[in-house]
């Protein structure tokens, strides 16, 4: 016979890895970020943890996982996994509008819509086809990229021309 | 943090950040992925596939690193590395997955630091020496270029590890690309003397880039599955993108790619290959303990 976990266990475990934050972003949740994927408690009562990684050589990935297990281990749990979720790939529209709203409190300008591409080969570019972010300090719109890439793999350079304070921006993928 | 030594309280048991100053000790890129393979596929040939690509993007990384406190603005440094990093995730993933599909269970580090060179699978473009910055600019929009299009191939390949790698290796191939073409075109299109630089880079990796295109035993039954891409298969695709970047930075049009034949990938190499893996092997091996 098969028990129902009752829903408040994983409602407390799926609390627990939710609230786990980033390394990098610490003003963000593993929830905010959009990759928790999923919890589970499964028939032998161990905690079953799905997330996914942001980026191929994300190297934070391997913190939040231990981190996750420790979190959950914490509320009462002593079976927990963490799996690792490929498909379909992590795209920067997960991030929730709370991690949208605390990137731009701390200063970092959130990413706007990721690129949509079609089925078939990715078309070539010859131009910078990207949207210019907001400062996330003026607000003003008059701002220019330093560098496509920063000191992290999700980030990208910018000053902004109105107040002239440079600001790092969570690039569109 | 107990006392007043470092090295005790960075090695203790700690909440705080400190318990990451020796690394998490967390090896498996694949945790919890199902791993099954695809009904009818050989074990060995699709591990032998996933080192081809892992190494690829292994060697690739390693010589991108050497840009690191020497590239001509840091901006570029900070760029080259980010690229660097991403294939060193696709590599880890790659290479983990060999381990499982060959049934040894081989984990990324053994792959990656207690081969030897001849057992390497690497293209030997990737392993080319360093050269100038044109070399980087030229041998990264060749290799993202090709990378690009495999992986948007092999989304939909009948193994569904591979699938997803190659899905997420796409969104960051794309701006790999996109970085080496707006340097070919600054470079091609600048001064007189870049250009010169960019005529003697693409003059050196053009007899290198035929062995991208040439197809192995292993790709060709894999590809007959529906597991891998035949890399002969987009050899035009590939050719027809860097004509339009080449006429764009005013450089004479490419010339076809030559007929490659297969060496790498058997694990016949340059001699550039075995001093880069010396300086990539060298921790791990005076180490064996280590963790990280």
């Amino acid at each position: 016979m098969v028990t129902a976990t009752p829903v408040r266990d994983v409602e407390r475990a799926r609390a627990a890895a939710a609230a786990v934050t980033d390394p990098e972003l610490p003003m963000l949740t593993l929830a905010d970020l959009g990759i928790l994927r999923r919890v589970e408690i499964d028939e032998e009562g161990t905690v079953q943890v799905w997330i996914t990684p942001t980026y191929s050589g994300c190297p934070a990935l391997a913190e939040m996982r231990v981190d996750v297990d420790r979190a959950v281990r914490a509320v009462g749990f002593d079976a927990v996994r963490v799996r690792t979720e490929l498909s379909p790939a992590w795209t920067t529209d997960w991030i929730t509008d709370e991690g949208r709203r605390k990137l731009t409190e701390h200063g970092i300008s959130p990413p706007g819509a990721a690129p949509r591409r079609a089925a078939g080969p990715v078309p070539l570019t010859l131009l910078p086809t990207r949207t210019v972010p907001h400062c996330p300090l003026c607000g003003s719109s008059d701002t220019e990229e330093l560098s496509r890439f920063g000191a992290t793999s999700c980030k990208s350079l910018h000053r902004c021309r109105a107040c002239l304070e440079p600001f790092e921006h969570v690039k569109e993928i | 943090m107990s006392g007043d030594n470092i090295f005790t309280g960075l090695v203790e048991e700690h909440q705080g950040d400190a318990r990451w100053a020796f690394g998490t000790g967390f090896t498996d890129a694949l945790a919890g992925v199902d791993t099954t393979l695809p009904a009818g596929v050989d074990g060995a040939d699709l591990a032998l596939y996933c080192q081809m690509l892992g190494d690829d993007a292994l060697v690739q990384a390693q010589r991108l690193v050497q840009w690191v406190t020497d590239a001509p603005e840091l901006e570029e440094e900070v760029a080259l590395a980010n690229i660097a990093l991403d294939l060193l995730g696709q590599a880890r993933l790659l290479l983990a997955r060999a381990g499982q599909a060959d049934g040894t269970g081989r984990d990324e580090d053994a792959f990656a630091y207690r081969r030897a060179a001849h057992e390497f699978r690497n293209v030997r473009l990737t392993e080319a020496p360093r050269g100038d910055f044109a070399h980087a600019v030229v041998t990264l929009l060749v290799l993202s270029g090709q990378r690009l299009a495999l992986f948007g191939r092999l989304a939909d390949s009948t193994d569904p590890v591979l699938a997803a790698i190659a899905a997420k290796g796409v969104n960051e191939l794309a701006y790999h690309r996109e970085y080496a073409v707006s340097w070919a075109l600054r470079l091609g299109d600048g001064t007189p003397y870049s250009h010169e630089r960019m005529v003697e880079a693409v003059a050196d990796v053009w007899p290198l880039t035929g062995e991208l295109f040439a197809t192995h035993p292993v790709e060709a039954r894999l590809a007959a599955q529906g597991a891998a891409v035949d890399p002969a298969t987009v050899r035009d695709e590939v050719h027809a993108v860097l004509t339009r970047v080449f006429t764009e930075a005013t450089l004479a049009a490419p010339a076809p790619f030559p007929e490659g034949t297969v060496a790498g990938r058997d694990g016949r190499h340059t001699p550039a290959l075995a001093p880069l893996l010396d300086e990539l092997q060298k921790v791990a091996r005076e180490h064996p303990e280590a963790t990280w």
